[in-house]
């Protein structure tokens, strides 16, 4: 059913407009269809408002307009009016005077015509008192008064407020007297007199003003450029005042302290501390070289690095001096730790030192920059191992420096500065003796002997002791490069330092880790004295004043001094000297011109301590 | 005693003569500083016998020229203790025996 198709068909015709109407037609007396049927269908009509204006009415209205615009007199225009409409009327009235009969029915007709005359007379005048009325001034009054007002918008009020900044203010205060006055008058006429001005009082002023502007411009100007270096000194100045005033005690101590009670101990000393120097970048370093600079009586080096095969870091060289115990003067660093350092006695400022990676370095402290003035390289011929000690020589012919080396590599090595290098030239080779092997191929190799520490004759200057990791002390000769003059059976462990006695000359001392200290004389092969210090010893010196005094530092924290003229079994001195537990006791030197030692340990501190009288004795000269 | 009145009179005269407008302290600009200083020595010698409109006049000028509320004290003896806006003070000495002190403070 849905998909039927109906069709619709759209036509003109109104739908709803019958389609047979059927008319009655007299004519024929009988009802006849139209033939043609309206199709008009209306849908919506309006009536207008609009009136021809060429029509009657058009007219008419037209006519009361003019009329109420242009009137002084209203009443004129309803006159008008009426009489133009009463002529009309009288008019209708005459033609009704006139015929009677006729006038019946015209009177009514008429009548109708004048009441249809009087309509629109009416109408007419209806229409005329509402212009009349319109046209009269708009009296107000309480009735049609109309009041309009209308506001603005009105802005939004916002607060503000500001405060300026106050002027500054100053206070000044002052005393106007006479004499202030004729002070001040005479001063100025004293500098009158001498800039030798001439002129009267005010260009006098006019001018001083001036000078004293120029004045201050130079005054300026010379502070200036003394700025950056004079502060510098002062500053330094002022470092070593502060220094003193907090470390004044110490200062005291160190410069008049003297143990009274060494009179009672019967021969025993004390050790009195005195400054203690540390450095925050090697705080986890070791001390492991001290040395005294042969110049400045109060100017220390010491050496950075550390012991331990495992821990292997960078190395630190610093400077310190008694004056300054906060901070070193001199700071240098280095990649590989330091093991050693010797000054240059001639040179003060030349520094050689000795690395853990088998270099060694020259450092000159004249020079501003914290690298090394030299350095050995691969190429160079550097140590294999660890170099353990060196020391300067006296200019070679050619009026070079140079310096030894000793290294566990086995090889003592010279090395010579020639203009910016480092020359090498090995000058013994250590071979451990009875310790030749079998090697492949029928070869007899000989074992390397690992050289720890050396030191060369005071007054000698060809003969040198070599201590080794095997407890061997070597005497060599530096003209005899592979050949030992004698052999020491010294300890049993490595030889950790050997020193020549520096007014005896054919004695020296050693000390190993062992646990012992043993003094030799070179020209008999067993030890003179041997002293069992109950722990592995670390370093041994002699002091500069006394030929029977010397200090050695143990692992366990301890210093012990001997003073062979004395007591010639016992330590005179046996002192705790590091602060914390755990802590060992490294290097130690004495300072040659005070009753200083200086102690360093491995956590990287330097303890200065005070020898007591007791320990000081100079021996009775003969 | 006539020794004495004759070298007062010679102190007197020495002033005078060295009586030129001397600045004890200041700290104005150095326009400033020179009008003030030029304005003072005229106050002081015109009216010299009366302080106080010497001070009058100085006061009313530099409030016209540089702003309102300055200050002024003009005396032969006196001591002070003042706060002035930082680059607003003169004090100064003239004709050997006055000082005057111009300072602003609002």
């Amino acid at each position: 059913e849905l998909k039927e198709e109906i069709t619709r068909i759209l036509t003109a015709n109104n739908p709803h407009a019958p389609q047979n109407i059927v008319r009655y037609s007299f004519k024929e007396r009988a009802y006849k269809p139209i033939s043609h049927v309206d199709q008009m269908a209306i849908h919506f009509s309006l009536n207008g408002n609009m009136i021809l204006k060429d029509s009657d009415e058009g007219r008419r209205q037209t006519i009361k307009l003019t009329t109420s615009e242009g009137s002084d007199l209203p009443f004129l225009s309803s006159e008008k009016a009426p009489s133009a409409v009463t002529p009309e009327e009288a008019e209708v009235k005459d033609e009704e005077g006139t015929g009677d009969a006729q006038v019946a029915e015209e009177e009514e007709a008429e009548g109708s015509g004048a009441a249809e005359a009087a309509e629109p007379a009416e109408a007419a005048e209806a229409e005329e008192p509402p212009p009349p009325a319109v046209k009269e001034q708009k009296l107000a009054n309480q009735f049609n008064f109309i009041e309009r007002a209308s506001r603005t918008l009105n802005n939004p009020m916002q607060e503000r407020a500001c405060q300026s900044e106050p002027t500054p203010y100053r206070n000044f205060s002052g005393t106007a007297n006479q004499w202030e006055i004729y002070d001040a008058y005479m001063e100025e006429l004293q500098k009158v007199e001498e800039s030798k001005e001439k002129e009267k009082s005010k260009a006098q002023t006019a001018q001083k003003e001036e000078e004293k502007k120029k004045g201050r411009k130079l005054t300026s100007l010379v502070s200036q450029s003394d700025d950056t270096t004079k502060i510098s000194k002062a500053a330094k100045i002022v470092e070593r005042i502060v220094n003193q005033n907090t470390f004044d005690d110490i200062a005291q101590d160190f410069k008049y302290f003297e143990d009274a009670s060494d009179e009672y101990r019967d021969q025993q000393g004390t050790l009195l501390p005195l400054w203690k120097f540390q450095y925050d970048k090697t705080k986890s370093l070791a001390v492991t070289a001290i040395s005294w600079n042969p110049k400045y009586k109060d100017l220390f080096a010491v050496g950075y690095g550390s012991y331990d095969f495992m821990k292997q870091g960078g190395g630190m060289l610093l400077l310190y001096t008694m004056k300054n115990p906060s901070f070193p003067e001199y700071v240098f660093s280095s990649d590989s730790g330091i093991m050693c350092l010797d000054f240059h006695n001639d040179h003060p400022y030349l520094i050689a030192v000795g690395l853990y990676d088998g270099n060694v370095a020259v450092y000159n402290l004249k020079k501003a920059t914290s690298q090394f003035s030299y350095k050995s390289s691969a190429k160079s011929g550097k140590h294999t191992e660890p170099v353990w000690q060196v020391k300067w020589q006296k200019d070679d012919m050619d009026n070079n420096l140079n310096f030894f080396s000793v290294s566990s590599d086995g090889r003592i090595v010279s090395w010579t500065l020639i203009k910016n290098e480092l020359v090498h030239t090995d000058v013994i080779k250590l071979s451990a003796e009875g310790t030749t092997l079998q090697g492949p191929e029928g070869l007899q190799l000989q074992m390397p002997g690992c050289g720890t520490s050396f030191d060369f004759h005071k007054k000698i200057d060809y003969l040198f002791l070599v201590g080794t990791e095997e407890g061997k002390i070597y005497k060599c000769s530096k003209n005899y490069s592979s050949q030992f003059l004698d052999v020491f059976e010294a300890h049993h462990m490595a030889v950790d330092s050997v020193s020549w006695n520096p007014y005896h000359l054919k004695v020296f001392i050693s000390c190993s880790s062992d646990w012992t200290v043993k003094i030799w004389d070179h020209t008999i092969k067993t030890p003179m004295f041997v002293y069992d210090l109950n722990s592995a010893v670390g370093d041994v010196a002699w002091s500069p004043y006394s030929s029977t005094v010397f200090a050695a530092v143990t692992i366990d924290g301890k210093a012990h001094v001997f003073d062979l003229n004395i007591n010639k079994y016992e330590a005179l001195c046996t002192q705790l000297v590091v602060t914390k537990k755990k802590n060992k006791a490294c290097h130690i030197q004495f300072n040659p011109v005070y009753p200083i030692v200086v102690v360093g340990d491995e956590r990287g501190h330097i303890i200065s301590l005070k020898l007591s009288p007791n320990l000081r004795k100079m021996p009775k000269v003969k | 005693m006539a020794d004495t009145g004759e070298g007062k009179k010679e102190e007197a005269d020495y002033k005078r003569l060295h009586s030129f407008p001397l600045i004890r302290h200041t700290d104005m600009p150095e326009e400033m500083r020179v009008e003030a200083m030029e304005l003072c020595v005229t106050a002081c010698e015109k009216y010299a016998t009366n302080n106080e409109s010497a001070a009058k006049m100085i006061k009313e000028m530099m409030d016209k020229k540089f702003g309102s509320s300055w200050h002024v004290v003009i005396g032969e003896s006196f001591g002070f203790e003042i706060t002035h806006e930082m680059k607003n003070l003169l004090y100064m000495f003239f004709g050997g025996s006055l000082a005057v002190c111009v300072w602003k403070c609002s």
